[in-house]
């Protein structure tokens, strides 16, 4: 009880720490709104992780978001119509491929969402009339509740709203994981037959956490399209389904701060890792990676809470 | 007593094995009904088939009327008809309580989102049912910390959560330790009279049987052998010489291994 409180004032912390590091280093502001944006798809990793499925394929949904707010954005430069649209796409396009994943567990699950990934990739690359191939599209200036805003203005309202919807789905995912869908799903995990025995579909659970998980995805997606005003087939690459992953594993899986952690540590490592060590990078990631797998389990959340929990025991 | 559960002529079988070679079988409200006879007999393949996880060959199952057989086990659940198994399926993660919450919740509505599992109502009800279970002390651990006795109760427990009208249980005593046992199917006995369910459990000890059931089946290769009351039942020299071996070697013509 005292650890799940704790963790709201963890986050407010964080959010409060954000928006000075945003305020003091200009540049940051951005690299911070990729963090959180990327944060909110890793929560909809986590929801899958805790039915013990792991989804090499999530990028499809953050694309589908990205690619969305590209195309309407001319005929709909509005944040507030864009960011419902692009959940919505991407929301019903995770119901259908959810419908037909839902059906596999492990390796056939992980692989399966990443085929489904790199066809999209294909498609977004090869088709160049409409998406411009590996070229990109760029995204026209957007308004904010009907405000047209430029330079700085406007990199503070994205980094605002990707702050706010951070917020709003950490609470909901954390809700969710607390509830009877959310239990279910770790019961997935240990005894899946069982709640067939109960009379609950396994299935269902799991559609429902994948939808919800491509939802977020895709509002991640265009929150990356709306802060780099500029979209790739590269957001659809496998890369950037692992990088997810990746992401869940370093912040750990067991609390809502966690995707969040792992995603700003992510790319503060990817930045000043690119500026010192231009070529070795990745290699930097990949140790951090092997050390949290070896040392700390629970990703850099788990560090915390049991720190926290040391803490209080003392 | 009008029947509720009701076999014609069900058959499976696995290869050349027949797990079910015609089984006839009516089951009354309210009744304890013991499936006896020895391993591979097909005791565990009528319960398996009964709640939609075997689909039999031949023959129907009644419910309440209804014909059901073949559906599948989410159906059948929903209808009234629960079990529990002889190696306990419990959610290993969760604690005994979170256990018995989500067999409360996927009774009465899993599918809220954002209330927690453990509201204060089915916090309530899962207290009060693993209390009278004798389960409440342990409430807080980890499924996948306690005895194997324990975990059975807790696996019964939860089928009972989902409030059946027929429980078929698979060895509800196997596993826990021979002083606990007699207590254990008291405890039982207690709850399922109590909540008016109509009960049907693969049993080895012939000691529960005599004291639990209210009628006994003998199965044998996919077959009935004998039907009738305990003390009928049990005296048939047949049944005796065949069955009873297994579970009471004091009373028995022929010695039997010691059952799995």
């Amino acid at each position: 009880m005292t650890l799940r409180r704790t963790e709201i004032l963890l986050a407010l912390l964080l959010a409060a720490a954000l928006i000075l590091a945003a305020l003091s280093t200009p540049w940051l502001r951005f690299v911070l709104t990729i963090a959180l944006a990327k944060g909110v798809a890793v929560l909809g990793i986590l929801l899958l992780l805790r039915a013990g499925q792991v989804s090499f394929g999530h990028a499809l949904y953050v694309a589908l978001g990205a690619y969305a707010v590209a195309f309407l954005a001319p005929s709909m430069p509005e944040a507030s119509l864009l960011l419902p649209a692009a959940a919505a796409l991407a929301g019903a396009v995770g119901l259908l491929v959810g419908l037909f994943v839902s059906r596999y567990r492990e390796i056939f699950f992980g692989m399966l969402n990443l085929a489904l990934s790199m066809v999209f990739y294909s498609v977004l690359e090869k088709l160049y009339h409409i998406t411009k191939g590996t070229d990109g599209i760029r995204v026209p200036a957007i308004t904010v509740l009907g405000q047209p805003l430029e330079g700085a203005t406007y990199g503070w309202a994205v980094f605002g709203i990707a702050l706010a919807l951070a917020f709003l789905f950490g609470l909901f995912v954390r809700a969710y994981l607390a509830s009877p869908m959310g239990q279910a799903l770790a019961a997935i995990k240990t005894r899946e037959t069982r709640l067939d025995f109960m009379g609950v579909s396994p299935r269902q659970i799991l559609l429902s956490a994948y939808v919800l998980s491509a939802v977020m995805a895709g509002c991640a997606g265009a929150l990356i399209a709306m802060a780099t005003r500029h979209v790739t087939p590269l957001l659809a690459y496998w890369t950037a389904s692992g990088e997810l992953v990746f992401i869940a594993v370093l912040g750990g899986a067991g609390g809502v701060l966690g995707p969040f952690l792992g995603a700003i540590t992510f790319e503060l490592v990817r930045v000043y890792a690119a500026a010192t060590v231009a070529d070795a990078w990745q290699m930097i990631l990949g140790t951090v990676l092997l050390l949290v797998i070896l040392f700390a389990r629970g990703g850099i959340w788990g560090l915390v809470a049991s720190w926290l929990g040391r803490r209080r025991a003392a | 007593m009008s029947t509720l559960l009701e076999a014609r002529g069900l058959r499976l079988a696995f290869g050349g094995v027949k797990a079910a070679d015609g089984i006839d079988l009516s089951v009354a409200k309210g009744e304890f009904l013991a499936i006896i006879g020895p391993n591979g007999a097909g005791k565990t393949t009528f319960i398996n088939m009964t709640t939609g996880y075997l689909r039999p060959q031949g023959g129907q199952i009644l419910y309440d009327g209804a014909d059901i057989t073949g559906r599948r086990p989410r159906e059948i659940v929903r209808r009234g008809i629960a079990r529990s198994f002889q190696l306990p399926q419990l959610f290993s993660e969760h604690t005994v309580e979170e256990n018995a919450a989500l067999a409360i919740a996927a009774r009465d509505g899993i599918w809220s989102p954002l209330r927690p599992l453990l509201r204060p109502a089915w916090r309530e009800e899962a207290r009060e049912l693993l209390d009278r279970f004798g389960l409440l002390p342990i409430a807080d651990r980890r499924a996948d910390a306690l005895n194997e006795g324990t975990r059975k109760l807790a696996d019964i427990a939860m089928a009972v959560a989902l409030r059946p009208r027929v429980l078929l249980m698979d060895e509800p005593t196997s596993g826990v330790a021979a002083s606990e046992k007699m207590a254990v199917v008291e405890t039982l006995a207690r709850v399922l009279r109590g909540a008016g369910v109509t009960a049907v459990f693969v049993e080895h000890d012939m000691d529960v049987v005599e004291r639990f059931a209210d009628r006994v089946a003998v199965w044998a290769q996919g077959r009935i052998a004998a039907l009738g009351s305990p003390a009928q039942v049990l005296a048939d020299p047949e049944v005796q010489r065949n069955v009873i071996g297994i579970g009471r070697p004091g009373r028995a013509g022929v010695e039997g291994p010691a059952h799995a």
